[in-house]
């Protein structure tokens, strides 16, 4: 299952694709909610991690515009709620994400992304 | 047989029947339980802070529960897609990813608070085509360099992996010194042929003060329930205190057996009595 937490930490890594790798898009996304357990201070310490503006972005296309565009300064229980619902809760079953720079493709087929790259984009 | 690396890639020895296979096996299971276990202790996570981790060859997800009960956040990769089907069908909480460790990870710097990996590292030895991304050290390299980005700093990666030789075992310790990491080698059980379990124990950073690898576990230490084969032990159970062979279907045996042909519905099993498990009189 992709869902946005890790969508958020996953840039492309073809050989050379160094610039403006992240994030992916998604394309013809089927996404499914499924419930996870609230822990506050989890996503408090992942905060620092995240890029704000692709989260938000990645959350209005997969159709939830819940977050604010740009990184409240107060996180109160509030926004946590909010942010655990994007980043955990919504999986994404079918699709694909594409590479804004280098146009490679990696299908999501049954929640599993397919990474393999072919030889020659090793790097 | 020889090792399951030396026959065929990952993701073709790892095809659907052995996957399941290898699931549903019960030594494994627990196999993979134990070493998640001591992974996690070498991993030294701060307690009570929930954490990412990385589950690097998650398989079909036999550590990934593990990191579940132990209330980890996580992701997994690997390359054997019926490994993962598997764990698809068995419901982990954590995302799975197929992706090849040697063509290196696409997370962001910064990404994990930690990675694991069990009984991976030694499948990353083997040159699959002659391309040169496919030669070992290539791969490694790719797999280390871009490993080390994703962690955080300080952070720690384990990997319990079975390496053939010394060489093995220097080519990886110096990739991932070569890519930044501190650490080395962790041997549990160094002089039982069997428990003997090699961990690389790698450091992101070190936050002022040097990190000390851990000490691996020694004999003294190594406890009693675990599975060691004794001849004289199974010589002893054969026979009974007269020193006579104990029968090997005694009555207990035959009313376990019958038993269980109850539960599985099957007809026509004999009812137990009295005479149950007797041998008939040679005058019958």
């Amino acid at each position: 299952m992709v869902r946005l937490i890790t969508h958020n930490l996953l840039a492309c890594h073809v050989k050379g694709c160094t610039t403006n790798n992240f994030p992916l898009q998604f394309q013809d996304v089927q996404i499914e909610l499924q419930e996870a357990e609230f822990n506050p201070d989890f996503v408090r310490n992942l905060l620092p991690r995240l890029e704000w503006g692709a989260l938000v972005d990645a959350a209005k296309q997969v159709g939830d515009t819940s977050l604010p565009p740009e990184q409240p300064e107060m996180t109160d229980d509030d926004v946590l709620q909010k942010l655990h619902h994007v980043l955990l809760e919504i999986h994404i079953t079918e699709g694909a994400m594409v590479c804004s720079n280098c146009k490679h493709i990696y299908p999501i087929s049954n929640g599993i992304p397919n990474m393999l790259l072919s030889e020659h984009e090793i790097g | 047989m020889s090792r399951p690396e030396l026959q065929a890639p990952p993701e073709i020895y790892y095809g659907d029947s052995e996957a399941v296979k290898y699931t549903k096996n019960t030594r494994n299971q627990q196999i993979q339980a134990d070493l998640t276990y001591r992974a996690l202790e070498l991993l030294n996570m701060p307690p009570d802070q929930s954490a990412f981790l990385l589950d690097i060859g998650c398989g079909s997800g036999l550590s990934g529960e593990i990191l579940d009960e132990e209330g980890y956040v996580w992701a997994g990769v690997d390359i054997a897609p019926s490994m993962l089907e598997v764990a698809l069908e068995r419901e982990v909480e954590g995302d799975l990813f197929l992706q090849d460790i040697g063509q290196g990870l696409g997370f962001r710097p910064g990404s994990f608070d930690g990675a694991i990996s069990i009984s991976v590292l030694q499948w990353l030895l083997n040159a699959e085509t002659s391309h040169h991304t496919s030669a070992p050290p290539h791969r490694l390299h790719r797999f280390f360099t871009t490993l080390h980005s994703a962690l955080r700093n300080p952070s720690r990666a384990v990997f319990q992996f079975y390496p053939t030789s010394d060489d093995q075992i220097q080519l990886i310790t110096s990739t991932a010194q070569k890519a930044g990491f501190g650490g080395g080698i962790v041997v549990d059980y160094p002089n039982s042929k069997k428990a003997r379990k090699v961990y690389l124990c790698l450091f992101v950073g070190g936050g002022g003060g040097q990190q000390q690898v851990p000490a691996g576990l020694n004999e003294e230490a190594m406890d009693d329930d675990s599975v060691r084969f004794e001849r004289r032990r199974q010589r002893e159970r054969a026979r009974d205190r007269s020193g006579k062979r104990k029968k090997v279907m005694d009555k207990e045996w035959i009313l376990k057996k019958k038993e269980l042909y109850r539960q599985r519905g099957k007809e026509g099993v004999p009812r137990d009595s009295k005479f149950t498990g007797r041998k008939r009189k040679a005058t019958f």
